[in-house]
């Protein structure tokens, strides 16, 4: 029982740059590039240094980030663009987001923060009834494009109730607007430039318990990651593990415990969960047969819902077993019982055996 | 002869007090439990919006400015020791502590009964021991054991008392001020003039459902006291920074306000009764209390980046609420200092025992993270690490 209790421990390998691990990948990159060891939040602060100083019409915004923000992703931005592009919000996310989609809505990159994920509900309404519905409803005539949500989200091992939660469901409901979940530091750049450029509003949510422990090679120039497109950061055969955010690491430990058994598991990193690629799962599926997804966030209504529901529409006859979902468990993100309510590398291993012996 | 006199006195105490043990024969002393009535006059006047400011001059006792001192004392220690076990890692999560902040608790207690309801934000702790509320359930929660005033599920964010009509405890900015509203509207549908008290501080003054929750409350008269608590930082945010009008006082508009030092336990006392008369009769109210937290707004704050250390060293040293009282008690010679010293000796020892009687308590059952979702069986299952062991009906 203590052992149940105990802190479980997530690794700090980040998937993809794992040894051996053949890496399937659509990320563009010029020539001799020079590369820097960074953290999430370093990388996120580099690619909006980028953002701001490409474009002069983008602006930074949100709850305490002109001293660098609560987790330091705003680092030097308000120094080095001034106050009038980089400025601290009062503590209003309905107000903010609005605020947000009105900048947008003339022409401006409006990158606005909301300090956790948690606290996205007030602005929900903004967001599924303005920003999502601007360029449908005037027929093209207007449009918030430029708007790019930032939120932290995910467990952090003590956040409770209301620091650690996954929504990213709720929105993914919504046409309108884009879904982008990083996995990774070098990721997480080139994702962020994407959104913030992509001419459609995006709420782009950040895992935060890699903030400080994802550390990985980025390169300092501008780049881009295309949205829409997933990536196949392991090849295998057996079974097809579908993921995004800092629940892909847990699940690459899943994979290599299941490898010693002899199961050769592929693991996709979705990326963007609004448009999905369902191309890319599609194409994975047909070849194993099975098919295994994993998020923090409650297992009903979970995204993983509907990549199970679009893959039996499309793979049907090639499936060997159930699609298995291993997510959060139906209730509050718990305070002392997170260990339980996890979808820990244990649960994922155990349903990636029962699926490949149905 | 003497000490039953003595005995007889502590027994006429009609207000309810958190202090558990009586008041030990060394430092009982007849002017120090004395009820009758005396007369302080606040330091401060109160400023007035819509309505005429209280009288300056509060009538109160001996035992009351005793008890404040002990109370504050009291509350005082249990943050510092809160804040030492968030430090050695037995308190995990958010830990955000109210020391400073301490008589507005006292204050609001001294001038209304447990029937009166309070609601808060999640800088509850002091709150919740001002209801009532026992050193060790506050711990326990604090620690996230089954002893826990929310049976160890709440965490620091969420202390309830039901009992003593305290409502809590909340993380989301602004989200307890319409609830708070509803309580007050159930209140007026029981007649029994009863009112609720809705805290929210500076930063959540910014937040649209404060200004909701302001009309519906004085379109429909309820009896709702909204209370501000100004430590004058939203986090890290200070109000002139993120409030066009810090005049928190004055943003009801429509409804009257006043604002009060927070850091007089005797002015928020009077603040509070002259609120809870007018709330009866006339409707809502705002009231703002000028205050300040020592602390940063969270353990993972240090409070230094965005005011420097002298600020903080200079409010303890000027205003100050346990040391206010304590100069009222020692000038008026309700006690002496050695008793003072006495008291806060014993109240450290109160504090002490409670933590190590909290570390003794289990953390709640497994099975506990199933249960209180729903009333009855919605019949979903959910899988432990081995699916063909371990399944929970949800509850």
């Amino acid at each position: 029982m203590a052992s149940l209790l105990g802190r479980f421990c997530r690794k700090l390998v980040v998937p993809g740059s794992a040894h051996g691990a053949r890496m399937v990948s659509t990320t563009s990159s010029c020539g001799s590039e020079t590369v820097k060891s960074l953290n999430l939040y370093s990388a996120i602060n580099q690619a909006l240094h980028i953002a701001l100083e490409t474009d002069p019409r983008s602006y930074v915004f949100g709850e305490d980030v002109g001293f660098g923000g609560v987790f330091r992703c705003t680092t030097g931005l308000a120094e080095r663009f001034g106050k009038n592009r980089v400025f601290n919000t009062p503590l209003c996310e309905q107000g903010i987001v609005g605020f947000g989609i009105g900048l947008a809505a003339m022409g401006n990159r409006a990158v606005v923060e909301i300090q956790f994920a948690d606290y996205i509900y007030p602005a929900f309404d903004q967001i599924v009834n303005e920003a999502a519905k601007f360029r449908y409803r005037s027929g093209n005539q207007f449009n918030c494009g430029g708007l790019t949500i930032r939120a932290p989200y995910g467990a952090v091992g003590h956040g409770g109730h209301y620091h650690s939660q996954s929504p990213e469901a709720f929105f993914c409901h919504v046409p309108g607007i884009k879904v982008v979940i990083p996995r990774s530091p070098r990721e997480a750049k080139g994702l962020l430039l994407s959104s913030i450029r992509d001419p459609n509003p995006v709420v782009f949510f950040e895992p935060k318990w890699l903030y400080r422990q994802a550390v990985e090679e980025v390169p300092e120039h501008d780049y881009m990651i295309p949205l829409s497109e997933a990536e196949v950061i392991r090849e295998g055969n057996d079974i097809t593990l579908v993921g995004w955010g800092a629940q892909l690491t847990v699940m690459e430990q899943a994979c290599l415990d299941a490898e010693k058994e002899g199961i050769s598991c592929e693991l996709i990193d979705l990326k963007t969960l609004l448009p999905w690629d369902k191309e890319t799962v599609e194409a994975s599926v047909k070849k194993t047969g099975r098919l295994l997804i994993s998020h923090e966030a409650p297992v009903t209504g979970g995204f993983g819902a509907e990549i199970s529901a679009t893959i039996l529409e499309r793979c049907f006859l090639k499936l060997e077993a159930p699609v298995s979902r291993v997510c959060g468990l139906d209730t509050p993100f718990p305070l002392v019982f997170e260990p339980f309510y996890m979808p820990t590398k244990n649960k994922i291993l155990d349903a990636i055996k029962s699926t490949v012996n149905y | 002869m003497a000490l039953s006199r003595l005995s007889l006195r502590s027994n006429r105490f009609l207000r309810p007090s958190t202090t558990a043990a009586a008041l030990p024969s060394s430092i009982r002393r007849h002017v120090s439990t004395d009820t009758t009535p005396i007369t302080i006059e606040t330091a401060v006047p109160f400023e007035s919006h819509l309505c005429d400011a209280p009288s300056r001059s509060v009538e109160t006792s001996s035992a009351e400015i005793l008890s404040f001192f002990r109370d504050m004392a009291r509350m005082r220690r249990m943050e510092i020791a809160a804040d030492s076990l968030y430090k050695s890692k037995l308190i995990r999560g958010f830990c955000h502590l109210y020391d400073g902040q301490e008589a507005l608790a006292v204050g609001m207690e001294a001038a209304i009964t447990r029937k009166d309801a309070i609601i808060t934000s999640y800088r509850d702790h002091c709150t919740f021991l001002g209801r009532g509320g026992e050193l060790v359930d506050a711990f326990s929660e604090l620690m996230g054991r089954k002893r826990g005033c929310s049976n160890g599920k709440g965490g620091s964010m969420h202390f309830y008392k039901k009992d003593a009509c305290f409502y809590g405890g909340h993380g989301i900015v602004g989200a307890q001020i319409p609830l708070g509203c509803g309580l007050a509207f159930a209140q007026k549908y029981s007649k029994e003039e009863f009112v609720t008290f809705t805290l929210y501080g500076d930063g959540a003054a910014n937040q649209g459902q404060l200004f909701e929750a302001l009309n519906i409350a004085a379109l429909w008269d309820l009896p709702a006291i909204l209370v501000c608590e100004n430590n004058h930082y939203g986090m890290g945010t200070a109000t002139w920074r993120s409030a066009k009008s810090p005049a928190y006082f004055k943003r009801g508009d429509y409804v009257p306000g006043l604002k009060v030092d927070g850091m007089d336990a005797l002015a928020v006392k009077q603040a509070c009764k002259f609120a809870k008369e007018h709330a009866l009769k006339n409707g809502p109210i705002v009231l703002e209390m000028d205050t300040y937290r020592y602390h940063g707004h969270s353990m993972s704050d240090p409070g230094s980046t965005y005011r420097t250390r002298d600020e903080v060293s200079g409010v303890r040293q000027v205003r100050d609420p346990i040391e206010r009282v304590r100069k009222l008690l020692l000038s008026h010679d309700i006690a002496t200092e050695k008793e003072l010293k006495d008291m806060e000796k014993e109240v450290r020892k109160e504090v002490d025992d409670a933590v190590a009687q909290a570390k003794e308590s289990p953390v709640p059952e497994p099975s506990e993270l199933f249960t209180n979702m729903y009333v009855k069986d919605c019949g979903v299952e959910s899988f432990g690490a081995d699916r063909k062991e371990l399944k929970v009906t949800l509850t």
